[in-house]
This record gives C-alpha cells, structure tokens and sequence, in this order.
C-alpha cells in the first residue's frame, strides 16, 4: 500500500480531488500506468522526489548524468512500445536533456520529460539553477509547456501523454516551478481530458487504399521500403506488413529505424538499405518500377543523391505525418494515415478486389535480384591474425541467434552500420539505435532502459570505444539496478567512420580521430564493480562472447579490431544509389557538391 | 503522375499565410522558431488576439519560396499543436479560397516650402491622412496593399522621409465564410 493515500488510484472519480502539485505530478504518473522513471534528482524537484518517496508501483531509476536519463528512457520507450518518463531538475538538468530530447524527436519515440523550474517568482531573474527550459527545448520536442498554476498541472500532464503517444509519436517537456509543486490544488484523472485542437489523423483515405493496390496489382519491378513508423505503430503493424509480402511476394528492404519489423531470414528480404545498405537493395530500389515506402522519411541517408533517387519509378509513401509526404522526394501516392491501419487496409482491398501480382514480371525482378545479390556486398576479408569488427559481430550474432529474448542497442559510427548489416532481426522492438541525430554514446543509456523493462533479456550494446566513453559514468546505474547490460566494444582504437570519412574525403590526414590515450576498459569494469572482459584474438572471441553471456553482471567486453577496417558497402556522399563502392579497391571519385555533403 | 522528382522549380513566390493558433504562452515564439530553424523567411508578421472566449489568435505571415516550400511551410506549420488551421491568400491550387490583404503604415516626412506641400498632395492622392502635424514634418497614417504602401513610402524618400512603421499584413477571405 501506498503510505500517502492521495497517491493511491481513484478510478473514475469525476470530482477535482484536493492534492499538492508534486503530488499531481506522481498520482498523474500512476494514472497513465508509468511503472519506470529515469532521473536525477536536485533543487527544483524536490517536492516531486518526495512524493516518490512516499509512494510504491513506481520505480525509479537514478542515473549518472541527465543525457543517459533521456536516453535511458528512449531505450525503454522503443522496446516496450509505452511512452518513456524522465524527471530532472532546473537549469543543468534540463539542459543536460536537451540531446536526448532532439534525439528522440528526431527518431519519432514518445518521451515525456519533466523538469523542474525556478519558483514562479524568481523566473527571469536569473535565479540559481535558472534557465529558459521551454525557450531550449521548444524546437527539439513534439511540445512543451510550463505550468504557472496548479490547478492547470493535471491537464497539462494528461495532455503531455497524450501529445507524446499519439499521431506521430515524439518527446514533450512539461516544466514545474518549484513553487507549483508545493501549492494545492485540483486534480482529475486523465479520463475526460483532451487536448483542444490536437487530433492526429490516423485512418486512411480509402480512396488513396484502393489506388495503392491497383498500383501494386500493376507493378513489374515493386519494391517495399519500410521505416520506423512500421515499428512505431505497434506490432500489428510488423504482422500486417508480412502478411502483405506473403500476399504479394514482393521483396522488402528497411531503413535504419525499421530493422526488425520483418524477419532478416525470410528470402523477400534484401537487408539494409542506403549509405550502408546492401548492393541488392540499393539496385533495386534505383532500378524499382514502383517504390512502396511504409513509413519511412526518404532521409538523406536513404535516398544519397536525390536528383538520381529511383528516377525510373512511381512512388507510395504511406506516413502519418502528412509533412513528410513530398518534403524530399515527390511522390505520385500520398496516404496519411497510421501504419496498423493503413496496411490492414491494403491488405482487405488486395484480398476482396482479388489483386494478383504480375507473376511473370515478378520473377524476372526476381531472378535481377538475385543476381545482385551474388555480389555478396557484405563479404569481407577475414583474417586469423587480428579481429575483424565484421566477425566480431557475425559470431556475436552466431551465439545469441537461437535466443528469443536478444535486444540490441548501439552507438554510433562503424559498429552501428557494422550491426545493422549483420545482426538480423526477426521482431520489432529489438533494435534500438540512434538513427537521425547519430548521437554518439545513447547505446549504453539506451541498454539501462531496455534491460529495465526487459529484466530476464540479454541486452547488448554493440558500441564503438569512443562513443562509449560519452556515456560510460551509466556502468554505474548498471550496476546500481543489478542490470546485466552486455557492451561489446569495438575498440579500433579511432573513431572509425571519422576516419574512414578522413581516409576517403581528406586524403588519409586523419586529423584528430584517434585517441591517444584510452582507457583500459578491463580495469575500468572493475572499478565500478562490473565484469571487463578483453579479445585481441579471432580464436578466443567465442568463448569471451559465451563468457560475457553467462555473466550475471554488467559487462565491458573490450574486443580488439583491426584498426584500418572500413565499413562497406558504401554510397559515398553525393552518389546515387548504383554508384555503391564495395571495397576500398574501387576508389570512387567524390565530387565537389559530395564532399559539402555530410 | 507528377515528375518523379520536385521540381527544382527557382520561381519564388511572395504567399501570406494565416495560421489561427491557441493563444497560449510562447506560440509565436514556436511559429517563428520554425521559420528559423527550418531556413524560411519571414517578410512581416503581424499577431493579436481575435477571439478572447475561444482563446485563439491569429498570426498572418508573409513569406516567400518555391511552391514546394510554401507547402513544407503550410505541413509544417499544421504541425504545430497550438495550431487550429492553416490558409494560404496566395494560393493558385484549385479550391483555393480568394482574400483581400491591407496593411497600415505611420509615414514621417520633416521638410518644409514646395517639398512639404509636394509631400501633403502625394497623401492625398494616396488617401493617406496627416495623424500628427507641425511646422516641418507631418506623419501620415496610409492603408492598402504592402504593394501601395511601397509606393508611397517611394514617393516620400526625396520629399523628406524620415521614419516608417508598418504593421505587417492583415488577411481574410472574400465572400461570407470564415478562414
């Protein structure tokens, strides 16, 4: 039981209860069904951490540092599907939030952040702790609020929700004057509350359904490319968009964000696509007829040189954001609409409008693929003197693949292309990576959350030595909360995709990616009381993995790759998608406009 | 079927865009900032509240780019939570509702002998009215199209124009229907 009742779970009362802002902020918490918060306590939340004090069914996670707070929470939101909450304090706090937040907006993930804030009186004065959180956080969250009065702080909490999960799903900030927090005033339950204005749509025009399948019945060369609104959606989604391959055979490739939404070992799938992507993918989405893009944003990562993207074919792109449709790439089909709904759509219209694909041209796309697919874009060549970061992951893959229970996180550079090519996935929710801002160090946060959610998983962040040292001090929360995370470093010793950038663009001079002076990584496990593991040999890399697995404790496991290793396939910047280098020996000259790119 | 891509479409259009929005705390300021951050431009703005029992104001903008950004532009600005609706006045796409945009401007002229009476027929042919007056300057209060007050405020310069202040476009739609 809850030892301060007003805490405690009302259901269904219609009339304001009486109870402090802090104690809002807890009892709107509950309302909503949070059971785990990521945060950092100090000045400005006060009353908010004593009411948590006080009451039980919500656990908190305190972290080191308010970025891996956020990330952290992402990394619960992605693989559970409900929203992530994140209490932190005024000033540094919420300051200190601010990547997570951007982070999070830019991959879509529902977060609802709250910050605590100067007392309302002392707001512009410059005050201890002071800044303009809403003024900060506006551009890199779905909305942002700060609450004056508390009798507007259960609204406004509910709404956050709300906003946060609905339509396309994205952070909110709502910030708390310390003064709110202690004043009393009214509180409803989230039952009854709307927004006023915001209604996301979410059902598809019918007609726009029924002009997709005929487009789909017609097309010679269809490809599918699907995003992170698959995942987003819910599973029903990822279920919905195999029956639709099982209904069409159409081959499927997926961006970054929607890697897990359909299974890597069915033969429709072709693997990743874009910068990093598979040969096959990028041939066929270049050489595609029609290009049915389920969610996913045409990001510049995707597309490469947009004026060459896909020239030949029409396009569906299917989003529920209606400002995404022809934002980069215009597209001869737009559908607003939520994924789960929209495919089931589809695939009702297919099966009564009794669709059939054109089976001839089908297999002749087919038999194109499967040409390009003998290229085998993501051979490489191993060694059985030193680790290739490729290996590293293929046999990391090889040992955990009979699991059911696997989540991986990562950082950001070479190992993350590296897991995403190589480290397949049969179910959404599996993969969680930091796609549109690439924020070095969210894989080790990330892996807090998922493993808080997940407590029985086996969760690994496949990391990069650099990035992991962003975020390192979160070994402790690790520890802290007897979470077993998994960090499977690559330690090349650079930061790797820098260098390669340098290797390709900047004439080997490779200015500052190498780290002079890294930290034993062993020792360093040790000092915060968790298992450092090491493996500069291919040949002891199985049983250091088996090792690390069976360990019931957090674990740096420190592997030794081949410095100079480059990550390949790869469009280079300003190419087009069949301008794909697949090794270090086919050159490829960068243009000018490519070298200004990213 | 549309070109597969956008157009690389260079015609840059001057559109005043209307976006009615809850009047809460820091909207405009969320408006604005996504002109900003998203690298469009903001030829004037003009905000107040219309309706204090619904809470709503309204914000006309006046901005220019390529019709493709003009549509970002629109999505983006729907986007916003706060925001109720959207409507272009510029808009040539079918169903596009027609409206009438004025703008008022306090135009200060100091001189004195011919260019001083030069300066009071030009405001009369204008229907620009002197608001505040003196020996040597007059301050004319001038309505119409931003298109009117630019030739006006032309014709002012070699008669002694010393200070403008414009209040940024108002819009609404012809005939009986709201925005």
């Amino acid at each position: 039981m809850d030892k301060d009742d007003t805490l405690t779970l009302g259901a269904g009362q219609a009339a304001a209860e009486t109870m402090t802002g802090a104690q809002m902020v807890i009892r709107a918490l509950k309302d909503q069904g949070v059971t785990h918060i990521f945060g950092y306590p100090g000045g400005a939340v006060l009353p908010i951490y004593d009411a948590l004090f006080k009451v039980e069914g919500i656990t908190h996670v305190l972290v080191r540092h308010e970025q891996g707070a956020v990330h952290a929470a992402e990394g619960y939101a992605r693989s559970t599907g409900k929203p992530g909450v994140v209490l932190v304090t005024s000033g540094p706090g919420a300051t200190n939030a601010v990547t997570g937040l951007t982070d999070a907006l830019m991959d879509s993930i529902p977060l609802v952040v709250l910050t605590g804030q100067v007392p309302t009186h002392l707001i512009g004065t410059d005050a201890f702790q002071e800044c303009d959180t809403v003024g900060i956080t506006r551009p890199c969250t779905k909305n942002n609020w700060l609450v004056k009065d508390v009798n507007n702080l259960a609204r406004t909490l509910h709404e956050a929700f709300e906003i946060a999960t609905t339509g396309r799903p994205g952070p909110v900030v709502v910030d708390i004057p310390k003064d709110v927090q202690f004043q009393t005033g009214g509180y409803h339950g989230p039952h009854a509350i709307h927004h006023r204005t915001w209604r996301p749509k979410t059902d598809p025009d019918l007609s726009s359904i029924v002009k997709a399948v005929e487009m789909m019945a017609a097309a010679k060369k269809p490809i599918i490319y699907s995003g992170g609104g698959i995942i987003n959606s819910g599973p029903e989604a990822s279920r919905l968009l195999r029956e639709l391959v099982d209904l069409t055979g159409f081959p499927i490739t997926s961006t970054l964000m929607g890697l897990g939404a359909f299974p890597a070992s069915r033969p429709e799938w072709l693997g990743l696509v874009g910068m990093h992507g598979t040969w096959e993918a990028n041939h066929a989405m270049h050489d595609c007829d029609l290009m049915i893009n389920l969610g996913a944003r045409f990001d510049d990562r995707v597309t490469g040189k947009v004026s060459a993207f896909s020239p030949g074919s029409k396009k569906i792109h299917l989003d529920i954001d209606p400002s995404q449709i022809n934002k980069i790439v215009r597209v001869d089909l737009g559908i607003v609409g939520d994924a789960a709904k929209s495919l089931r759509e589809m695939i009702r219209f297919w099966k009564t409008q009794k669709h059939q694909v054109q089976s001839a041209a089908l297999k002749d796309w087919w038999k194109q693929i499967d040409k390009w697919r003998e290229k085998k874009s993501l051979n490489y060549r191993n060694s059985d003197s030193i680790i290739k970061p490729q290996y590293a992951i293929d046999r990391l893959y090889e040992l955990t693949k009979h699991r059911g229970d696997v989540y991986v996180t990562t950082e950001v550079g070479q190992h993350q292309m590296w897991a995403a090519q190589r480290f397949h996935f049969q179910e959404p929710n599996r993969w969680m990576t930091s796609g549109g801002l690439g924020t070095m160090g969210y894989g080790l946060p990330a892996a807090v959350g998922v493993q808080m959610a997940h407590p029985n998983a086996l969760v690994i962040d496949i990391a990069g030595e650099a990035s992991v040292q962003m975020t390192m001090q979160e070994m402790s929360t690790a520890m802290q909360y007897d979470l077993p995370i998994k960090i499977f470093i690559l330690n090349n010793e650079y930061m790797g995709m820098v260098r390669q950038w340098q290797e390709i663009l900047h004439g080997k001079r490779y200015s500052h990616s190498y780290s002079e002076a890294l930290p034993d990584f062993v020792k360093m496990a040790e000092a915060f009381g968790c298992v450092g593991l090491r493996a500069t040999k291919p040949s002891e890399l199985d049983a250091k993995i088996q090792e690390m697995i069976a360990v019931k404790k957090p674990v740096l496991f420190d592997v030794r790759v081949d410095p100079a290793e480059n990550c390949y396939p790869m469009i280079p910047s300003g190419g087009a998608h069949n301008e794909m280098l697949l090794s270090p020996d086919d050159g490829g000259e960068i243009s000018d406009a490519g070298k200004m790119l990213v | 079927m549309h070109d597969t891509k956008i157009k690389p479409d260079n015609e840059v259009d001057r559109h005043t865009l209307t976006v009615l929005v809850d009047n809460e705390a820091g909207v405009l300021a969320r408006v604005v900032g996504l002109f900003s951050g998203r690298g469009y431009n903001i030829e004037s703005l003009t905000v107040a509240e219309v309706d204090p029992m619904a809470r709503t104001s309204r914000i006309t903008i006046v901005t220019s780019g390529t019709m493709h950004v003009i549509e970002q532009i629109e999505q983006q600005l729907k986007r916003l939570v706060p925001t109720h609706k959207v409507t272009n006045w510029t808009d040539t796409r079918e169903g596009a509702k027609a409206g009438i945009e004025r703008e008022m401007a306090l135009v200060k002229v100091a001189g004195t002998g011919e260019k001083r009476v030069e300066a009071l027929r030009m405001a009369d042919a204008f229907r620009a009215r002197p608001v505040d007056t003196t020996h040597s300057s007059f301050v004319f209060e001038i309505t119409g199209t931003p298109g009117k007050i630019d030739s006006f405020v032309d014709l002012m310069r070699p008669l002694g124009l010393v200070d403008v202040s414009r209040t940024g476009v108002a819009a609404i739609s012809r005939g009986p229907e709201a925005m």
